[in-house]
């Protein structure tokens, strides 16, 4: 019991203290935008200004209960299928970040095994590798988005290739690193059993490689929500996280737009804790270490 | 015949290849798969002897190969200019429109980026600081910052558009944001990294917190510091240049990026990407220098040299 509150209390603390930091930024900053909006007869006063800041329609930082409003009023007042009901646009963005994860995921991984078995790979693709991550790749997302449009791929593919190719290079580095971290004198038992090479791969790079998979797919999975939002940017802004954030933006609404950041990060939240819970699984089953 | 004399004939092919294309196309086939055969065969060749000199030409000749192939399959299979512009014609985009991609490098790089990312290396390596001797305040805080790093926080810039008007300070917000929680995370981590026998030396000498810290713990972190500073260097690009997605002054990489490839001049989108591409890779490469000078003693530069 102590043990879990010295873990917890100090989080919650500063999750209450920036709660309340929250409201009182809400109150200075909308403010001055708020008592010109005021009712010229109405009650004045602190207590009054104070009560249009937090209820504003389009406030310049709204409250954590106005954006939790919100939220639930889109998502329980308008049918599923609305495009106005945040869990449909959330699923959307789910569904691209998935889709392009396990694209990355595939890809990442199939690199990797090959970069470990050839030399010649090893030397010539592995730098650029490396070097690709010193390159602001999400910045051509909206061009990839445009030209795969422009010869007829629209929807989900072009979409799901930005996430897919965003979320590949942390993969393939840390697949590299695990597929090579066997030590020398394992892989000299398995030469010592007469081991093929895929008997290698399987029964001894594949499983210690797996305590780089996870750190590295966190990565990815952070990347690949990021890249599914940004992928949604150029579409003419129709569906998802992504097109409402830009729509909102366009439109003035601010609580549309802190409703699509809160979903979108807590979708990212929610597949961070999916990997989390599969290495869980895997270092239960594998007696407590991977 | 060794691995470099390959690659020479494979570049002079390949060049040859390329200009017999427009007119003698049969030719220029073979060249080219010549060429290409003999840069497999060079890279095996390189890949196999060991010298510095064949670890540096070996990827070197990867790319070029890539290179030369996007060219030759984009000219040679007729591929629409809007789906994919040849290497050539982005070169010439490049040299082009010189003046307004440094305008734009000059609003994207030189003062959302470096604005943005020294506030927000700044102030994660100046919080870490001041929440050091507080466990409590580190418990509490490292959750939070892990959950930041985990939330696509680019989002957040339409909101800060809102707040810090369209230019540039308001990508230098998002750029910001978007730093400082590695930054905390990894500082922290490494003000940790000293050991036990090395905190009862300074014991032992009588040094006081500020002399331990600036002594012994602020050098031992350095290597979380910097690994949080290449981290952020990438970040800062893509933050800033997204952020710019979202509205911007009629300059500026992201703005660029965006309203090309909506007017279907693919040639200057990749070009600036290039711009991009390079701003990146040489920052990267002057902060990784930077390392190498301060942390030299870490185990990881030993090996190399």
């Amino acid at each position: 019991m102590t043990k879990a509150l010295t873990k917890t209390l100090p989080f919650f603390t500063v999750m209450f203290v920036v709660i309340i930091a929250w409201y009182i930024a809400a109150y200075f900053l909308n403010a001055p935008q708020a008592v010109a909006l005021m009712d010229p007869d109405g009650p004045t006063g602190f207590w009054a200004v104070l009560q249009a800041c937090y209820s504003m329609d389009r406030p310049v930082l709204p409250t954590p209960d106005q954006i939790l409003s919100a939220l639930y009023d889109s998502i329980f007042h308008y049918p599923l299928t609305s495009p106005r009901n945040f869990l449909l646009q959330a699923a959307y963005t789910a569904q691209t970040a998935v889709t392009g994860l396990s694209i990355g995921l595939a890809f990442g991984i199939a690199l990797a095994a090959a970069i470990v078995h050839s030399r010649v790979l090893d030397r010539s693709v592995m730098p650029w590798v490396i070097g690709s991550q010193t390159i602001p790749i999400l910045a051509i997302a909206p061009m990839v988005v445009v030209a795969l449009g422009n010869i007829g791929f629209t929807g989900l593919a072009p979409k799901a290739a930005i996430v897919g190719y965003l979320s590949f290079f942390p993969i393939t580095v840390g697949m590299v690193k695990g597929l090579r971290s066997p030590d020398t004198m394992q892989l000299d038992l398995m030469r010592s059993y007469n081991a093929t090479g895929a008997q290698v791969f399987g029964k001894l790079r594949w499983p210690v490689s797996m305590a780089f998979l996870f750190p590295s797919l966190k990565v990815a999975v952070a990347l690949s929500v990021t890249g599914a939002i940004v992928a949604e940017l150029p579409t003419g802004a129709q569906v998802g996280l992504g097109a409402r954030l830009l729509a909102g933006s366009y439109y003035g609404q601010t609580m549309m737009m802190w409703d699509a950041l809160l979903l979108a990060s807590m979708l990212a939240l929610g597949l961070i804790f999916l990997v989390r819970a599969g290495e869980f699984l895997l270092r239960r089953q594998r007696g407590g270490r991977l | 015949m060794s691995g470099e004399a390959c690659a020479a004939l494979a570049v002079l092919l390949g060049l040859a290849a390329r200009f017999l294309l427009a007119n003698h196309q049969a030719l220029s086939g073979i060249f080219a798969i010549v060429a290409a055969a003999l840069s497999l065969v060079s890279l095996n060749f390189l890949a196999k002897s060991d010298t510095r000199q064949s670890r540096i030409l070996c990827p070197v000749l990867f790319g070029l190969t890539l290179i030369w192939a996007w060219e030759m399959l984009v000219i040679g299979l007729n591929v629409p200019f809007i789906l994919l512009p040849p290497p050539s014609a982005i070169a010439l985009a490049l040299y082009n429109n010189a003046g307004i991609l440094a305008g734009d490098f000059d609003q994207t790089f030189l003062h959302a980026v470096l604005a943005g990312y020294a506030i927000g290396c700044g102030t994660g390596f100046l919080t870490a600081l001041a929440i050091d001797r507080s466990l409590f305040l580190q418990r509490g805080l490292t959750p939070l910052a892990n959950m930041v790093s985990a939330m696509p926080v680019v989002g957040i810039a339409p909101i800060a558009i809102e707040w810090f008007g369209f230019d540039w300070p308001s990508k230098a917000a998002v750029v910001a944001l978007m730093t400082v929680f590695p930054m905390l995370v990894n500082t922290q981590a490494g003000l940790h990294e000293a050991g036990a026998m090395e905190h009862d030396l300074m014991r032992s000498y009588g040094a006081s917190y500020l002399r331990t810290l600036f002594k012994l713990r602020l050098p031992a972190a350095m290597p979380m510091i910097f690994n949080a500073l290449k981290l952020n260097s990438t970040l800062a690009l893509i933050g800033a240049v997204v952020a710019e997605f979202f509205g911007t002054p009629t300059r500026g990489m992201g703005f660029r990026i965006s309203t090309e490839s909506a007017r279907m001049n693919l040639d200057i989108v990749w070009a600036t990407i290039t711009v991009a591409a390079l701003a990146g890779s040489i920052s990267f490469g002057l902060l990784a220098l930077c390392e190498r000078r301060v942390t030299f003693w870490h185990p990881s530069f030993h090996k190399r040299s």
